[in-house]
């Protein structure tokens, strides 16, 4: 069987579960087996509920323990319930957590890691995916030689499946958690900014750049442009690092790696490390005083120019209908 | 105590990188010592340096080219190297196996490895190895004090970062915001020729997973430039992106 394991937040499935309903049913058709989704957390009933509209069968293993979610915590609860179900192919999400606990379940189950893929099928009884490689300039294709499976999906790489005319079952698994599982002890958390679509679930992505040269100015402009967009703010890890922004907000090799219909980099100069994050966004918009800004070699459209004029005369823009 | 740190020998990041016929041509890039590793090496020393009793040693898997990320650690100061010799391999389960052998010889209660891997773009090594070793793992972290066995730190998660109390041992994956790696000097590159670097070959198992092909990812762009001052440049953008592009949903404000 294939399993999925969905993650949620706030009494909802994450966009990715759905992304992963998508990737199984399509692994579960090519190779005649059923699919199967997992829930685990502290009390995760409602999300049980919305995905067996969408599965067959969902499996939820409750424990305060899981929230916050621990990496071996999650690693014995989807061990569990793989080794109990008799999955073949684990499906995770690509998010910190899934891939927290990704490598530990494959290696439990003495199983291949298929990690952050943007792309996976069937190609006779092996599991094949495609996965970016040196800072996300190449796509490897990597194939299973094991029995068992654990696959991380890139979140975004996919379009989400659409609902089913199921009436899924819910099951409640048991699993014989051990006390090391919880030897991390959870403490203070900090949330990223609240209220503003999450990075990688946003269609439309405002990213700034050091080029701002304030907080202010980064904060009226970016995510006044972002707001008036229902966009995703975005920042470059210098604006991360003179402390501007959140690291949360931070998009590159070393933040997160989005794919929206729209990216818009403004006062970005365009570094490797920074395109790694973005680049398999649709349409890359750029805006730069620098006409040699290594930016434009990946842009569709740009504009050389002082983004503390280009900005609001693309609000201007925006806000007056063609 | 023994604290180790992981590193890897990897393309410069300003390195040409591309696929030909479905093969990966480094034939340009130069390498260094991972960034991301350089956090470890960087935390481990300055624990040492706060007065923590300590021997740092730096540990590598990979072909006989690693040495030189290693004397790099030991020109930052770590205080001598392993290499476990072995093919270039992509899946970090294995690599992790390998690395697990010599954490546990080396009677190691904390490991330090790159949160992502500037080569493989992967993220899995650290939690590989701690579940090789039936550790605990802190991933993404950008904080990390230890006081006796007992440690406290600071890591990102999905929505924000969070606090993680513990005790050793551990493995740690470092990012930035954890510190600012030192440059070895001169002085300290000439010292790093003279400490211990132990090269054994690595007794690894088959690989569960396989690479069996490259492409590129470059995408063909428009490159268009639009002309005029900021205002027509704007008004041009947002028609282009509503009619040709067709990625403006319009708010309508
Ligand atoms: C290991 C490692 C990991 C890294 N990870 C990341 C990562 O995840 N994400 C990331 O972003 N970076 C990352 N970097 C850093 C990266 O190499 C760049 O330094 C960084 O992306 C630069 O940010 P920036 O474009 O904002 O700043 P700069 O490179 O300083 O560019 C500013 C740009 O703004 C333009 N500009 C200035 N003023 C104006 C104006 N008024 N109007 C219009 N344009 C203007 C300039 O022409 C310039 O092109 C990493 C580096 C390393 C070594």
């Amino acid at each position: 069987m294939i399993l999925i394991v969905a993650e949620h937040a706030h009494g909802a499935a994450r966009k990715s579960a759905f992304e992963l309903v998508a990737a199984g049913r399509a692994l579960a058709t090519a190779s005649g087996s059923p699919l199967a989704a997992l829930v685990i957390g502290a009390d995760p009933s409602s999300v049980a509920t919305e995905l067996a509209g969408f599965v067959s069968d969902v499996h939820v293993v409750a424990d305060p323990g899981l929230e916050p979610m621990r990496a071996e915590m999650a690693t014995r609860a989807v061990v569990h319930a793989a080794e109990t179900l008799g999955a073949r192919v684990v499906l995770v999400a690509g998010s910190r957590s899934g891939q927290s606990y990704g490598p530990r379940v494959a290696m439990r189950l003495g199983g291949a890691y298929l990690e952050d893929v943007t792309d996976v099928s069937y190609e006779g009884s092996d599991v094949v995916a495609q996965r970016p490689t040196y800072l996300a300039r190449i796509s490897a294709t990597v194939r299973s030689q094991a029995e068992r499976v654990v696959v991380s999906v890139k979140l975004g790489a996919l379009a989400v499946a659409p609902l089913a005319d199921t009436t899924g079952r819910v099951h409640q698994l048991d699993v014989p958690f051990a006390d090391e599982d919880r030897r991390l002890e959870p403490g203070p958390r900090e949330a990223a900014a609240k209220g503003r679509v999450a990075l990688e679930e946003a269609d439309v992505v405002v990213c700034g750049g050091r080029g701002f040269g304030s907080s202010e100015a980064f904060e009226r402009h970016v995510v006044g442009l972002a707001d008036r967009l229902g966009a995703g703010v975005g920042a470059t890890r210098a604006v991360v690092d003179a402390g501007w922004r959140p690291y949360g907000e931070q998009i590159g090799q070393t933040g997160k790696a989005v794919a929206p219909s729209l990216y818009l980099a403004l006062a970005v100069s365009g570094a490797v490390q920074h395109l790694s994050g973005m680049n398999r966004s649709r349409v890359i918009v750029a805006v730069n005083k620098d006409a040699d800004a290594p930016i434009f070699k990946v842009a569709d459209y740009g504009i050389v120019g002082d983004v503390l004029e280009v900005v609001p005369a693309l609000e201007e823009a925006l806000a007056g209908r063609d | 105590m023994t604290i180790i740190t992981i590193l890897k020998h990897v393309p410069d990041a300003e390195s040409r990188v591309h696929a030909k016929d479905g093969a990966l041509d480094l034939s340009g890039a130069t390498f260094v010592i991972d960034g991301m590793d350089e956090y470890g090496v960087e935390q481990a020393l300055r624990m040492r340096e706060a007065g923590l009793d300590a021997e740092v040693v730096a540990l590598g898997y990979g072909p006989a080219s690693t040495t030189q990320a290693l004397r790099t650690a030991l020109a930052m100061g770590a205080d001598r190297a392993i290499l476990l010799e072995g093919d270039e391999l992509h899946d970090p389960l294995t690599v992790a196996l390998a690395l697990a052998a010599v954490v546990r010889d080396e009677a190691a209660d904390l490991v330090f490895v790159g949160g992502k891997q500037a080569d493989w773009d992967s993220a899995a090594l650290g939690p590989a190895l701690a579940e090789a070793l039936a550790w605990a793992h802190v991933d993404w972290t950008t904080a990390f004090a230890l006081e006796g066995d007992a440690f406290e730190a600071v890591h990102d998660v999905d929505d924000g970062s969070e606090t993680l109390r513990g005790r050793l041992p551990v493995v740690v994956t470092t990012q930035q915001g954890l510190n600012e790696p030192r440059y070895p000097t001169l002085p300290n590159i000439m010292k790093a020729k003279r400490k211990p670097l132990d090269t054994r070959p690595a007794d690894v198992g088959q690989e569960l997973m396989v690479v069996t092909g490259h492409t590129g990812t470059e995408r063909e762009r428009r490159r268009e430039m639009l002309e005029g001052d900021a205002r027509s440049a704007a008004a041009e953008l947002v028609r282009r992106l509503r009619g040709e592009a067709k990625v403006l949903r319009e708010e309508g404000r």
